[in-house]
């Protein structure tokens, strides 16, 4: 079957463009640039249709929707313990922070108690996923400067990161680790021997990165005042996460409004001061050393107790009760079938994610599955701030502020 | 978070300023605070919140009460950063012909949202300078998120059916 | 069973032919014979101590398969899984497949990794259009493959716009996995693909498309005859 051409440019007819060339004379000549949606640097499907002065952008327009994938739609058609896996693939570098906001928003809507195990566990993987995420942007960042070997240190440790998931769910991304009312499973034996070695070396890597990169005067030439924006611009652009803290703004949900038991631990907030594409690298690669810190205090004082709650109504009766208790099985059997009930109502969770606020907003009509699951991800608001940041700047400089910006498409079109 | 009774309070402040713009008040689990408002004053109501200092629009989203009327709901997360304190403004529109003013003026950073719930809801945001379709392509025709929009999906080709589906490649 | 190692068709042994002396002599021989000099017993003997004979179709797909430049493309989860390949862990330079190219044009394999939406079904179809033959398409995980568990209005699968050459399951797979769809993708492009699992467990008659001129009685019981699952 071939594909009408013609017909796909007239799909795109409406995108109408309008620059706005500053202060520009008549002997300017302005050129539209066409960027992605299949591009190397554009860190997935993202499409931008750049308006060029020779090589200054005096204007962009990112279009997105490349990966929209209608995981909102799914949602509203499985069961809510079914849901968990399905939003672990919007953000698919922050799976751990997705299941969390949902499960945050479904928890509130049954009013369920977490145990402080569970609270724990979930900090020590919310904190590693936090790592994870920070090098996979920093490996490919690297790589868009021009730095390939960053690009597989940093996947180095990745990998000692998804080891440790591995051990603790099965899979190496998307785990579905995180419950409504817990987590699916204790830590196993040998994962804190383990975790710890990683924890040691982890701070000395991230040393190592910093010597990489800071010492070599191209990435610093690059990063260093470029593109700035301010944070009251960004704040109206709704911006949050790394980005607005390098601009000086030391907004982190994780203080401000603590989750999760975030209030137990001691850990600072990096801040930049000009919110320049250095500032925004300098924070991001210091949230590595206090996640390390946040791991190290949870695993301490991990307390004992249950991993999930013992509300049979909401998780699974432990699988050697199905041999001797009737209830236990009835429980089994009601929630596979169809799954646990949520009063009506509806509730906005928000938890700070790698890359800003990440709030879940779910309506529950009183049946077993949702009525409507909305994911306020960060990634795509964060978006608004690029043409603000790049307009006026070198082309070159398009590539390395959207590299620092860190946008995950599968988060933009969910 | 504001209690059930300082919600009362802003909810009585905003009906001295325009008697019409708030229809209702809820206050829900997780100390959630929903003003009910008129769909044809939001913007009123927003502008009296951001000077109450909720400055920060944290989430803009579209919901269907299906089989609830009016349908379709526009909810709007507000955030105070300085006391820490959300908001929520919910505006009720019908399905046919839904409109309500754009709060771009106000929250810049609506800007990708208000497109979003239009793409995926058909509330027509007047006054966006780009109302068009953010996700879904261009000549998409429905909109998907409503409830009565089919979930879709495709048979899965297998190597006994795939001389019968539709789409074969050749 | 006895191991015997002998010299072929009476070759010296290899420290005889590492000898300097001994290596510049068939150096010259070779030169002589490419100008057409030896003739005679000498070059019945060349040519059966030297020449290896194949076809150009197997040369061709034997330096195909070992050196495939795929398509830097990513589109989803699956898009950070492919990246790791290119590890230290698996490592993917080991089979010469670590160049992705970030031109179309230059690249031989297109890997779709991750969910294809029907907006971005056209532009990847273009992206294979504008890739030069001999090409190949690898779906995976499960999203572009069947569309997995989103099998919703938003996505459309990759066999239905793309000839797909080797699925790739998992959600998302383990970068071992998609190495292992790599390592069948090169046996494919040698000529050498084998039939898995029903090779492995000698499974013969459990296709499920029928073979030429048998019938569905002789087959084995999972065979729809004519793609019919009514009797399933």
């Amino acid at each position: 079957m071939a594909l009408d051409t013609a017909d796909y440019r007239r799909r795109e007819e409406s995108i109408t463009y309008s620059a706005e060339p500053a202060g520009q004379g008549e002997t300017h000549e302005l050129l539209t640039l066409n960027i992605g949606p299949h591009h190397p640097a554009t860190h997935g499907v993202l499409r931008l249709l750049a308006t060029l002065e020779g090589e200054v952008v005096r204007d962009i327009k990112p279009i997105i929707g490349y990966v929209h994938t209608g995981i909102e739609k799914t949602a509203e058609d499985k069961a809510y313990w079914k849901v968990i896996p399905v939003v672990e693939r919007m953000d698919y570098l922050a799976y751990y922070f997705n299941s969390l906001a949902y499960c945050g928003a479904v928890e509130t809507l049954l009013e369920a108690e977490v145990p402080p195990r569970a609270q724990y566990l979930r900090v020590i993987h919310l904190e590693l996923n936090r790592i994870m995420s920070h090098l996979v942007w920093l490996g490919t960042s690297a790589l868009d400067l021009g730095a390939i070997s960053m690009f597989w240190y940093c996947f180095r440790e990745r990998e000692k990161i998804l080891d440790l998931f591995e051990m603790t769910s099965g899979q190496r991304m998307h785990t579905r680790y995180f419950q409504v009312g817990g987590v699916m499973e204790d830590i196993p034996r040998g994962f804190e021997a383990k975790l710890r070695t990683f924890l040691a070396d982890m701070p000395n890597r991230a040393d190592q990165y910093a010597d990489l990169l800071e010492k070599n005067q191209i990435v610093f030439e690059r990063l260093h005042g470029v593109c700035p924006l301010d944070a009251e611009t960004l704040l109206s652009l709704g911006v949050t996460g790394p980005l607005l803290r390098a601009a000086g703004n030391p907004w982190d949900l994780r203080k401000a409004a603590p989750y999760c038991s975030y209030d137990h631990f001691d850990f600072k907030i990096p801040v930049g001061t000009v919110g320049d594409n250095y500032d925004r690298y300098r924070v991001r690669h210091a949230e590595i050393y206090e996640s390390v810190k946040i791991i190290t205090q949870a695993l301490d004082g991990l307390p004992e107790g249950p991993h999930i709650t013992t509300d049979r109504k909401i998780a699974l009766p432990p699988r050697h009760e199905l041999a001797t208790s009737m209830e236990a099985l009835i429980h089994h059997f009601k929630l596979v079938t169809e799954g646990f009930r949520v009063p009506p109502g509806e509730a906005y969770y928000p938890i700070e994610g790698p890359r800003g606020e990440l709030g879940c907003f779910v309506r529950a009509d009183g049946s077993a599955k949702p009525a409507r699951v909305h994911m306020r991800d960060s990634s795509f608001v964060n978006l608004q701030a690029l043409t603000p940041m790049v307009r006026d700047s070198y082309l070159a400089d398009l590539i390395a502020t959207l590299a620092m910006l860190d946008p995950i498409l599968g988060g933009i079109d969910r | 978070m504001p209690d059930a009774t300082e919600l009362e309070l802003t909810a009585h402040e905003l009906r001295d300023r325009n008697a019409e713009s708030i229809l209702g008040t809820d206050f829900g689990r997780g100390d959630r605070a929903v003003l009910l408002v008129n769909p044809a004053h939001v913007i009123d109501v927003l502008t009296a919140l951001h000077a109450k200092g909720y400055t920060f629009l944290a989430s803009l989203h579209g919901v269907d009460y299906y089989p609830d009327e009016p349908r379709l709901g526009v909810l709007y997360e507000l955030l105070d950063m300085q006391n820490v304190d959300r908001i929520t403004v919910k505006a009720r529109v019908h399905t046919d012909d839904p409109r309500i003013a754009t709060a771009t003026g106000l929250f810049p950073g609506a800007d990708f949202p208000e497109r979003e719930v239009y793409d995926m809801f058909g509330v027509v945001f007047e006054g966006h300078q780009d109302m068009r379709r953010i996700l879904m392509p261009e000549d998409f025709e429905g909109f998907p998120q409503r409830r009565d929009f089919p979930v879709g999906g495709e048979p899965v080709l297998f190597t006994y059916n795939e001389e019968t589906t539709y789409g074969k490649w050749s | 069973m006895e191991i015997k190692r002998e010299p072929l068709n009476g070759l010296t042994t290899p420290s005889a032919i590492t000898a300097p002396s001994d290596f510049r002599a068939r150096q010259l021989q070779a030169r002589d014979m490419l100008r057409g000099d030896l003739e005679g017993e000498a070059l019945e003997r060349y040519v059966k101590e030297s020449v290896l004979t194949t076809t150009v179709e197997k040369a061709v797909a034997w330096s195909q398969g070992n050196s495939i430049w795929p398509l830097t493309f990513g589109l989803a989860c699956c898009a950070i899984e492919m990246m790791s390949i290119v590890g230290a862990r698996v490592d993917v330079a080991r089979f010469g497949w670590e160049a992705f190219w970030a031109s179309p044009r230059q690249a031989d394999l297109l890997i779709l990794s991750g969910r294809v939406s029907v907006k971005m079904a056209p532009v990847i179809r273009r992206i294979y259009d504008q890739m030069l033959e001999p090409r190949w398409a690898i779906s995976m995980g499960a999203c572009c493959s069947s569309m997995g568990v989103f099998n919703n209005y938003a996505l459309v699968p990759a066999d239905k716009f793309l000839p797909i050459d080797v699925h790739v399951p998992g959600c998302p797979p383990r970068p071992e996995a998609l190495l292992h769809g790599i390592l069948r993708l090169r046996e494919k492009i040698h000529g050498t693909e084998r039939d898995g699992w029903r090779e492995r467990y000698h499974a013969v008659g459990t296709e499920e498309v029928l073979a030429e001129g048998t019938s569905a009685s002789d087959a084995a019981i999972n065979v729809f005859p004519g793609g019919d699952t009514a009797g399933a």
